[in-house]
């Protein structure tokens, strides 16, 4: 089962919720993957006391122009054809701006000369570490790497070729492409939100990409008491969406948060709530997903 | 004129909260949400929209299904997931590259100009405000923030304003790269929370990587003393000024509640603290 942690706003929670249910999960006995698909800002370790021990170097393809068989300038089929304005002619040679290349591959298909060849461009790293029962796989995106996608697909593609057991997908902030990568795959989302109104808007994005890509989600109220609840109650209610917990706001939490601190081993009652939030899922998970 | 884009690599550490605060402070200025998938500015700047813009951007396939020979080509060829095992578009995946339609020998799959969101042009209580809505799960991110970006720039012009406020994205990805691109300065919001300390070394790499000159305040800054310490620290060996610390305050969340900045809503506490960062940032940006 894959479950992604996902919310329209940053700093919600998401990591919190992604550490502390997986620790949870896992002192019960269970097997956990959890990968932290926020390759531009990776939090997720900093929780669980861990060090990753692999550092794998990602690349991707991105074209490499021979110029011995370039037919020049008459022809510039691919720096037509490119939509990412990855090619351009410079003075006697096509340039190739590797920044911008989405390796879709169109230039080697519309060159009539076969001078498209392959070169790499580094995208980042991808770390995972094993730990008893858990295993953590993450990605760092190269700093001045834009697309983060690619890097999500490969730290998902390395999750998914060594199952074990639940799988939560710690999701990037936002709508867009990032978040998008990272979902794919999910039978089930948390979207965490504060009840604050900047909360409750990026929420209400949040739960229309859901429902435009037909995931299945729950909404979990982080820092409840925080100021806004009664807004955020009406649209909950209104739009009948089930709540799966709400995990109160106290300076102590935040406090231990900003230690690296797993909540649910400072504050028993957390623990408690964590447990809610796991039975509500499941039976979700269970009723949508016949076994 | 400057443009400064206030960033945090993490999300929800206060970017909007703290340019909602600068933008009753100081010059005539021009303002730029360009956290264009989750854009919250407007809750407290509440704009009446004079222009409104369609954001066209890039190209989307579309399959005929009359001429479609299933041929699978478009299928076999896409490097995004973006062709259904039945030959459908999926949209949320389609980066509009044009290899379906490149490839299809039956000039079945078409493109067309993509429709990815709008932009606005508005009156605040603060001056002019560009912003935008992306579609949701739309494409081309990145564009829209460097459209929003080069009109808030040309109205300042036109304007006679000092300053383009512009209010980022979390990450160090490409909306991020999008608003940093050719700034004068960036003002990072931090938090002395493990996470976000990481985050905001991230951030900091990313302006030094683009040489933009670089400040920051330090938000929520008594929640953890030791790591503020280590923040400003980190900020001394950079040579990144610390225009301020504002501390953990609940007012930050009862100003928003009320659809106000701080400066309005608790004008000699928070809103004091913030008089003090944006008098040590006008020493910076020399304004």
């Amino acid at each position: 089962m894959q479950i992604a942690v996902a919310s329209g706003k940053g700093g919600t929670g998401k990591t919190t919720i992604t550490v502390n249910l997986a620790t949870y999960l896992i002192e019960r006995g269970e097997n956990v993957q959890l990968v932290d698909c926020d390759v531009e800002e990776p939090n997720s370790h900093f929780f669980l006391d861990i060090n990753f021990e692999a550092e794998e170097k990602q690349y991707v393809q991105v074209p490499e122009i021979d110029m011995d068989k370039c037919l020049g300038e008459s022809c510039r089929k691919c720096i037509r054809e490119c939509r990412f304005k990855a090619l351009i002619w410079m003075v006697d040679q096509v340039m190739v701006f590797p920044e911008l290349c989405h390796s879709c591959g169109l230039c080697k298909l519309v060159c009539p000369a076969d001078a498209v060849g392959d070169s790499q461009r580094e995208i980042g790293a991808m770390r995972r570490v094993k730990k008893d029962n858990l295993h953590i796989y993450g990605g760092l995106l190269r700093i001045g790497e834009a697309m983060a996608p690619p890097l999500i697909a490969r730290v998902k593609e390395a999750a998914r070729a060594e199952p074990k057991g639940t799988t939560i997908l710690d999701c990037p902030p936002g709508t867009t492409c990032p978040v998008i990568e990272s979902l794919q795959g999910a039978d089930y989302v948390i979207l965490v939100t504060e009840p604050t109104p900047f909360g409750l808007y990026d929420l209400q994005l949040a739960v229309q990409l859901m429902q435009k890509l037909h995931y299945p989600f729950g909404v979990v109220v982080n820092r409840q008491g925080m100021g806004g609840e009664q807004e955020l109650d009406k649209y909950l209610r209104e739009n009948d969406i089930q709540v799966l917990g709400r995990l109160p706001h106290t300076k102590e939490a935040a406090e231990a948060y900003s230690r690296g601190e797993l909540l649910v081993d400072a504050f028993p009652e957390f623990r408690e709530i964590y447990a809610d939030i796991w039975e509500r899922i499941k039976n979700k998970v269970s009723a949508e997903v016949p076994a | 004129m400057k443009e400064v884009v206030i960033i945090s690599g993490k999300g929800g550490t206060g970017k909007t909260s703290i340019v909602s605060a600068l933008a009753g402070l100081g010059p005539k200025k021009v303002l730029a949400d360009c956290d264009v998938d989750a854009a919250d500015l407007h809750l407290i700047l509440k704009p009446e929209v004079r222009e409104t813009m369609q954001f066209i951007s890039g190209e989307l396939p579309e399959i005929d299904r009359d001429s479609c020979i299933e041929c699978g080509e478009c299928l076999e060829h896409c490097k995004f997931g973006a062709i259904s095992e039945d030959f459908r578009v999926i949209k949320e995946n389609c980066e509009g590259c044009g290899v379906c339609s490149f490839v299809c020998p039956a000039e079945a799959a078409r493109m067309y100009p993509r429709h990815c969101g709008e932009w606005y042009i508005s009156d605040t209580r603060f001056g002019t405000m560009v912003h935008a809505s992306l579609g949701i799960g739309e494409e081309n991110s990145g564009v829209l923030v460097t459209t929003v970006r080069k009109k808030a720039g040309a109205l300042a012009e036109e304007q006679g304003a000092e300053l383009v406020l512009v209010d980022g994205s979390p990450g160090v990805g490409c909306p991020v790269i999008a608003s940093l691109t050719n700034a004068d300065a960036a003002l990072v919001v931090a938090e002395p929370t493990v996470s976000a300390e990481h985050d905001l070394h991230r951030v900091c790499e990313l302006t030094e990587h683009f040489g933009i000159q670089t400040m920051a305040v330090i938000n929520k800054s008594d929640i953890n003393e030791n790591i503020s310490g280590s923040i400003e620290d980190y900020c001394r060996e950079r040579k990144i000024p610390v225009l301020g610390r504002l501390p953990y305050d609940s007012g930050f969340t009862r100003a928003q509640i009320q659809k106000q900045n701080v400066l309005e809503f608790d004008p000699n506490g928070l809103g004091k603290t913030m008089h003090g960062v944006w008098g040590n940032m006008r020493k910076y940006l020399q304004i």
